[in-house]
């Protein structure tokens, strides 16, 4: 289990792959990266060669997890690197403090708030109103919930806070 | 969190390990595909959105927890057989979770039971001297913290909201009651698991969980029942003959077409 990576010559792998992670974005906010979600704990080179990247799912039954995965592969084929070793972690659990900065403005900019802390502050992604009100704990996935505002009257979804 | 924690985990059987994962495991699974049964019939779109998202993350828990049982059991099956290859009888869920959905407010009132018993009981998980129990538990208690948030809201607004509503709750609540003691009651197999540090003591669950049922239903205007007697002990395998039904319909596909994908 010891993580090798250290020595300078295996270091432009893992940075490698960090950035084609970059580019793999999350099938159902497909503006926000995996890396932006914060779902991606770890890229490690072991000593065997191959490269083994650890994920967390953001909620235990997530039906986008195994999608991800494959997209992780794909990129990475696509990019002509070598086959790697996905690994679930489950601990720490995810927190949606662990959102980039980058992705709250990408997610805020797509039309969905971002909810900093549990009940606190939220504006519309549209108007900036704070005059929001909540219709329902959730949303179209595991991640949000739905609000309205009540000074432009639309609807929107906003990232829980867990 | 747990106190009562030794540090000798070897004179936990195998066995036993299993036996107390499936409890919980199932639990999750039964409850989730009892919730899933509202997907398009919900009162409202954003109910059922709930309802369904509900489902996922119980479906998700009892995922990592039956691949975890089935690791343990060493047998080589899978979370898949473990869930759709096994007869009603070596289920180890809660009676409760398999009560049958009833009307809006009634499938509330067992939600609001069970949720308040897996924030307790999770949260308590957290510290298990069984690292991987310990690692699913910190994920599901974010969860079951959200699910309670959404069915304790319910359950103040249907208690605390017309005579109609708040007669049907309370007849839910009258209803359902009997089946907690078995969630607070524990067994050999609990006393077992807490003494080594695996689960905490149900004595303290009890607590923690009663006061806050008691204040949500004060929150709701509601009156808790007198304590009942139980006679079903869901998490040994004897269950209500909702659990079979239940199962006929989860299990279908796969016992017909075994391994079957999609």
């Amino acid at each position: 289990m010891v993580a090798a990576g250290t020595s300078s010559g295996t270091q432009p792998l893992v940075q490698r792959v960090w950035q084609v992670l970059e580019t793999v974005m999350d099938p159902e906010i497909p503006v926000v990266s995996i890396v932006d979600l914060g779902i991606v704990r770890h890229v490690r080179l072991w000593e065997d060669g191959r490269v083994h990247i650890g994920i967390t799912p953001t909620y235990s039954g997530c039906p986008a997890t195994e999608l991800i995965h494959r997209s992780i592969r794909e990129a990475l084929l696509g990019e002509g690197l070598p086959e790697v070793v996905l690994e679930t972690v489950l601990w720490p659990a995810w927190t949606s403090e662990w959102l980039t900065e980058e992705g709250r403005r990408k997610l805020e900019a797509y039309g969905i708030a971002v909810e900093r802390t549990p009940s606190g502050r939220i504006a519309c992604p549209r108007c900036a109103s704070q005059a929001v009100e909540r219709v329902s704990e959730f949303g179209s996935t595991p991640c949000k919930a739905h609000y309205r505002c009540s000074a432009c009257l639309e609807p929107f979804d906003t990232f829980k806070c867990i | 969190m747990i106190t009562a924690a030794e540090s000798n985990t070897d004179a936990v059987s195998a066995e036993q390990r299993l036996r107390y994962l499936l409890r919980l495991a199932d639990t999750s699974l039964v409850l989730g595909q009892r919730l899933s049964e509202w997907v398009g019939h919900a009162p409202t779109l954003e109910e059922d959105l709930a309802l369904g998202n509900i489902t996922l993350d119980l479906i998700g828990q009892a995922r990592l927890l039956l691949a975890y049982a089935a690791q343990v059991e060493g047998r080589g099956r899978d979370e898949d057989q473990l869930a759709f290859l096994r007869d009603a009888a070596e289920f180890c869920n809660v009676s409760l979770a398999e009560q049958p959905n009833g009307d809006f407010g009634q499938t509330i009132v067992r939600q609001v039971l069970l949720d308040a018993w897996q924030v307790e009981l999770y949260q308590s998980l957290v510290g298990s001297t069984d690292a991987q129990l310990a690692s699913i538990a910190a994920k599901a208690m974010k969860e079951c913290r959200y699910h309670w948030r959404f069915s304790c809201g319910w359950l103040v607004r249907l208690g605390d909201g017309t005579e109609e509503s708040h007669a049907r709750v309370q007849a839910a609540l009258d209803g359902l009651w009997r089946f907690t003691g078995e969630l607070l009651t524990p067994d050999a197999l609990d006393a077992h698991m807490a003494s080594h540090g695996i689960a905490p003591p149900l004595a303290a669950i009890r607590s923690r969980w009663e006061a806050r049922i008691d204040a949500a239903l004060e929150q709701a205007t509601l009156r808790r029942p007198p304590p009942a007697y139980f006679p079903w002990h869901g998490k040994r395998g004897v269950h209500t003959e909702h659990l079979g039904h239940l199962l006929a319909e989860m299990q279908h596909l796969q016992r017909v077409h075994p391994g079957a994908t999609w």
